[in-house]
């Protein structure tokens, strides 16, 4: 931790590359793994923008995950980094599945590799309850995020309870975001 | 030519995948089972299954996985850069609208709703998975059912990334080796 240094291609390559190998269970695993390692270990962007960078990718057709990465690329590299982020994390993916044609009949029937996938999911839902909590523990420290909370909490059942598309779940909260904004800048005016 | 079907099939997947992971699956189900004929109705299901035990989007694990079934590597790389060209491109688009207008307080309003929308995304995505590390696949959830094993494992982890500080890839992949170790164990006692 700590080694806070500029931003490096290569850098960025190895953690996209390595990140999209061991992210199993889907796009949103892979956010709280980036979260860590490009705001809080390299320093190269910070919290707020990370997640608005995943909502763009998010409401953008394809993988969450690639879709990060590009967007990430962009955002430090321009179009040498979107490419760059787009290959480290396609990569792995590719490599896998081409040599797991082969193989699979042995691997799914092996009781050890069964055992192992199991248990990293615990590793895998301690990663995300350690981001989360990191990320969510800001907005309840603060009495003017409230609103946030909300927001958070009304995402949060639509999502897991109700089961409601994420593509729908992300255009409602920035509309959200949009007319309370609006709304703040008409009344801030009308006082004048 | 099949390079050139494998390349337009995943782009037309890349296009219509919004809201991520299995929502692209009754898509990837029409262009490849249905429509193609690429890979039959069993082997779409080894595909799922292989793609859960697997990293990686579903759509470019089914684009390596037919590809590779049809016209080997290079059907397989036909097939995947199809699928990630489109949004691509639309990302890139986004990607300037948000850096041009990211003063102005409507597109701030609107960053500040998804920030926090996108952290509740992240604990749903998180919750789903501790349910399937306690309870496993398919499995009523009940005291009775639960998997203590994991439940040991997630806390240990937890307090190594908290307390310890310890890299997340370690973290999970140590415990997939404890867990793997326990079950060699078992087998022994």
């Amino acid at each position: 931790m700590g080694k806070k240094s500029g931003f490096n291609l290569w850098a960025f390559f190895r953690a996209t590359f390595v990140l999209s190998a061991f992210t199993f269970g889907g796009g949103y695993v892979i956010v709280p793994l980036m979260k860590k390692k490009f705001c809080d270990e390299y320093g190269w962007i910070t919290e707020d923008e990370t997640l608005e960078l995943v909502a763009i990718g998010q409401s953008s057709p394809g993988a969450i995950a690639i879709n990060a990465s590009v967007l990430l690329g962009w955002r430090f590299k321009g179009l040498a980094g979107a490419l760059v982020g787009a290959l480290g994390t396609a990569l792995p993916p590719l490599i896998i599945l081409s040599v797991m044609f082969y193989i699979y009949d042995f691997v799914r029937s092996n009781t050890y590799v069964a055992a192992m996938l199991r248990g990293m999911q615990s590793g895998i839902a301690a990663v995300i309850i350690d981001a989360v909590w990191d990320m969510a523990k800001g907005y309840f420290k603060n009495p003017i995020k409230v609103p946030s909370i909300v927001v958070m909490a009304i995402a949060f059942c639509a999502t897991w309870v109700f089961g409601i598309n994420v593509a729908y779940i992300i255009i409602v909260a920035g509309a959200a975001g949009a007319v309370a904004a609006i709304a703040t800048k008409n009344r801030k005016e009308g006082q004048l | 030519m099949i390079y050139l079907q494998l390349f337009l099939s995943f782009l037309y997947i890349g296009v219509f995948t919004i809201g991520g992971g299995y929502a692209s699956l009754p898509l990837i189900n029409q262009q490849i089972v249905i429509d193609n004929g690429w890979l039959t109705a069993s082997e779409f299901t080894d595909l799922i299954t292989i793609s859960q035990i697997t990293p990686g989007p579903i759509a470019i694990n089914a684009a390596t996985f037919v590809g590779t079934k049809v016209a080997g590597l290079p059907g397989a790389l036909c097939a995947t850069l199809g699928f990630m060209v489109p949004p691509f491109i639309i990302v890139t688009i986004f990607f300037f609208i948000y850096k041009k207008y990211s003063k102005v307080s409507v597109m701030q309003g609107i960053m500040s709703g998804l920030r926090p929308a996108v952290v509740a995304l992240i604990a749903a995505a998180g919750l789903d998975i501790l349910v399937t590390a306690f309870w496993g696949d398919g499995i009523a959830i009940t005291l009775a059912n639960l998997d203590l094993l994991s439940v040991v494992l997630t806390a240990a982890a937890l307090a190594a990334l908290k307390k310890f500080k310890v890299d997340q890839i370690i973290v999970i992949f140590g415990c997939g080796i404890v867990y793997a170790l326990a079950e060699f164990v078992q087998r022994l006692v």
